[in-house]
């Protein structure tokens, strides 16, 4: 099987300057994210028009699609906490943003790298909508306020995956490496 | 591999056998091989990514273990919409083409949640690693077995390989409790304190692992509350390792008549820490808007006026906390302009509790007694809260918008304090009103 193309996931550095879309604190559910009510929905192309369904500034965005490529949303502690479903990654990786926050909860990270959505864990950070930041070797920078941020490392037993390019590509090939 | 030191967790354990391994550590990188994979009615979402992962490989798709996967329609039972029935659909023609027996369908007789089908059946034992496409199968934890949430990708991927990827073995917090609960004071309130001194993340990529003699007393229903409940505070899992108590609980009720063999501790095993908690001190305690950590004592927030109740769920919908329940709330009136609704957990616990009186008890009181199943605990389809209006409830989330309103508030309590407060139709002390 042919090398698997890398993944930008384990590589926030080579993104450009962006701007926050959205700020938001502590504990961000996946109910938040993607509330319950649409779980019948499941096709990644269906999902991303139901991001944060319940939040109207962030759906006008949505629906006008001017959400910029790679732009920011901005989370505390614990982003991604609660239900396991994985339209909450998938709703954010179709609109192809980053998510940048203190803190992860354990199954969202999982399914953001499974899926190749971007997440990009960084300790004390802070930004406010419109805020324009800037991914730099292992460090985040907050270019409004003047204020950069380190980087933690994705969890090193999921790297493979993240190399791989997800885990469909992952577990193909591993299941193609088996007699 | 590291030096063999010290004692091993029964994670640790767990994990070492399930991965061949003669042991492993906190830290270590395994596969361990899956004995149960669960999933509910996002089955549709996993069916889709599992075919992916064969495309294009010339192999035909087919699961590693059709008899290692149960699908239980719980979430959206009966159907709420076209999408849903149809989703269903799908589902149930994936389960006769692979011959998946594990299947709970929409039914009176065998259906019900999830996580009260899989011990309710015997399919969970102690040693074994499940995992599930839900959040809360931190509850299998209960039996002794290592059982944590996943992803539909990563679920698919376990019935393409019969192995969970990449699993950093979690280090452990202990938690040991002592002492006797108090009237009306009970495994609720243990894991809504705990979560409160932990907070919503203070377990996160851990295990949460229940001692002591308190939990050496308390029964398997008990013991479901409580690591259902672990993955609130980000716990990857919670364990009470098997014990007299899951032997009796697999012989007696499961009706599990296989070998059993209990993972347990070493006493010298390595814990992150440990916390220690005295029940005989805990007050009844509420969770309130809208974090699981906002934990108060119910006299705090008594008084607060709720338009709805619910009794039920993964949590609290077993047939101990429908007869505590009831026993509140027998010929007694549910207050005016207060809805109580009460959805047992499977359909087992639906017919006992018919049998035993409990859902007259609720009828004649004014509750609505409904179908085995999640019902109103993540607002999809019955029981949506109205603007501005309060609900207090024994289930496990009270987010933002988790019982289908944002613009409404929820509040978690044990049937005790839900059941009371049904009554007077303001936060109430089951203490002050028996
Ligand atoms: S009862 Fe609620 S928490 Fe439990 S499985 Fe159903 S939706 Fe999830």
């Amino acid at each position: 099987m042919a090398r698997a193309k890398k993944s930008e996931t384990a590589k926030p550095r080579k993104l450009e300057s962006t701007r926050v879309i959205l700020s938001l604190g502590d504990d961000v559910s996946t109910d938040l994210i993607y509330p319950g009510r649409f779980m019948a929905t499941v096709l990644p192309t269906e999902t991303p028009a139901l991001a944060f369904a319940d939040h109207p500034a962030f759906q006008a965005l949505v629906k006008a699609k001017s959400i910029p490529k790679g732009a920011v949303i901005a989370g505390g502690e614990n982003f991604g906490c609660g239900s396991s479903r994985e339209q909450a990654a998938s709703c954010l990786k179709g609109l192809d943003v980053v998510v940048v926050a203190r803190s992860f909860a354990r199954i969202f990270l999982q399914n953001a790298i499974n899926l190749g959505l971007k997440v990009v864990t960084a300790p004390g950070f802070a930004a406010d909508e419109g805020d324009e930041i800037v991914f730099e070797g292992g460090g985040v920078e907050n270019r409004t306020k003047r204020t950069a941020f380190d980087i933690v490392p994705l969890p090193r037993a999921r790297q493979s995956i993240i190399d791989a390019g997800g885990l469909i590509a992952f577990t193909r090939t591993r299941l193609m490496a088996k007699a | 591999m590291k030096k063999k030191t010290g004692g091993a967790t029964a994670v640790e354990k767990i994990l070492a056998r399930a991965s061949g391994n003669e042991f492993v550590r906190a830290g270590d990188v395994v596969e361990p091989r899956v004995d149960l994979a669960m999933s509910h009615e996002n089955a549709a979402l996993v069916i889709n990514q599992f075919k992916e992962i064969f495309e294009g490989t010339g192999r035909v798709a087919k699961p590693w273990d059709p008899s290692r996967i149960a699908i239980i329609f719980d979430h959206r039972v009966p159907a709420e919409s076209a999408k849903t029935a149809t989703n269903q659909k799908k589902v149930r023609a994936f389960v006769a083409e692979h011959g998946i027996t594990k299947f709970h369908d929409v039914r009176g007789d065998v259906g019900g949640i999830c996580h009260q089908i899989l011990p309710e059946r015997g399919y969970v034992q102690p040693g074994m690693v499940v995992v599930g496409t839900d959040s809360h199968t931190t509850s299998h934890g209960a039996l002794g077995a290592f059982a944590f949430g996943i992803g539909a990708t990563e679920m698919a991927s376990a019935w393409a390989l019969g192995v969970a990827l990449n699993i950093e073995v979690p280090r452990t917090i202990r938690v040991r409790v002592t002492g006797r609960f108090g009237k009306h004071v009970g495994p609720k309130d243990l894991i809504l304190h705990l979560i409160g001194i932990l907070s919503a993340q203070g377990a996160n990529f851990r295990v949460l692992e229940f001692t002591g003699e308190t939990i050496a007393n308390l029964s398997t229903s008990g013991r479901l509350v409580l690591c259902n409940m672990s993955v609130e505070a980000g716990a990857t899992a919670g364990i009470v390792p098997g014990d007299a108590e899951t032997v009796r609980y697999l012989r007696e009720e499961a009706g599990f008549t296989g070998p059993i063999d209990l993972v347990t501790s070493d006493p010298n095993a390595t814990y992150e820490r440990t916390v220690e908690i005295d029940v005989s001190a805990l007050e009844p305690v509420v969770a309130c808007p809208h974090t699981v950590d906002n934990v108060k004592p119910v006299s705090a927030v008594a008084g607060k006026s709720v338009q709805q109740v619910v009794i039920g769920s993964c949590t609290n919908g077993r047939l101990e906390d429908l007869a505590e329940a009831a026993a509140i709330v027998r010929g007694k009136h549910v207050a005016e302009g207060t809805r109580m609704l009460v959805f047992p957990a499977s359909a087992k616990i639906w017919a006992e509790a018919l049998k035993l009186g409990y859902l007259s008890d609720f009828m004649a009181a004014g509750a609505v007694v409904m179908n085995a199943g999640c019902g109103p605990c993540l607002g999809v389809h019955e029981g949506a809260l109205g603007d501005g209006e309060a609900a207090i409830s024994t289930t496990n989330r009270n987010f933002k918008g988790r019982m289908g309103n944002p613009g409404a508030e929820v509040y978690l309590s044990s049937p005790a304090v839900a059941a009371a407060s049904a009554l007077t139709g303001v936060i109430t002390d089951p203490r002050k009103e028996s």
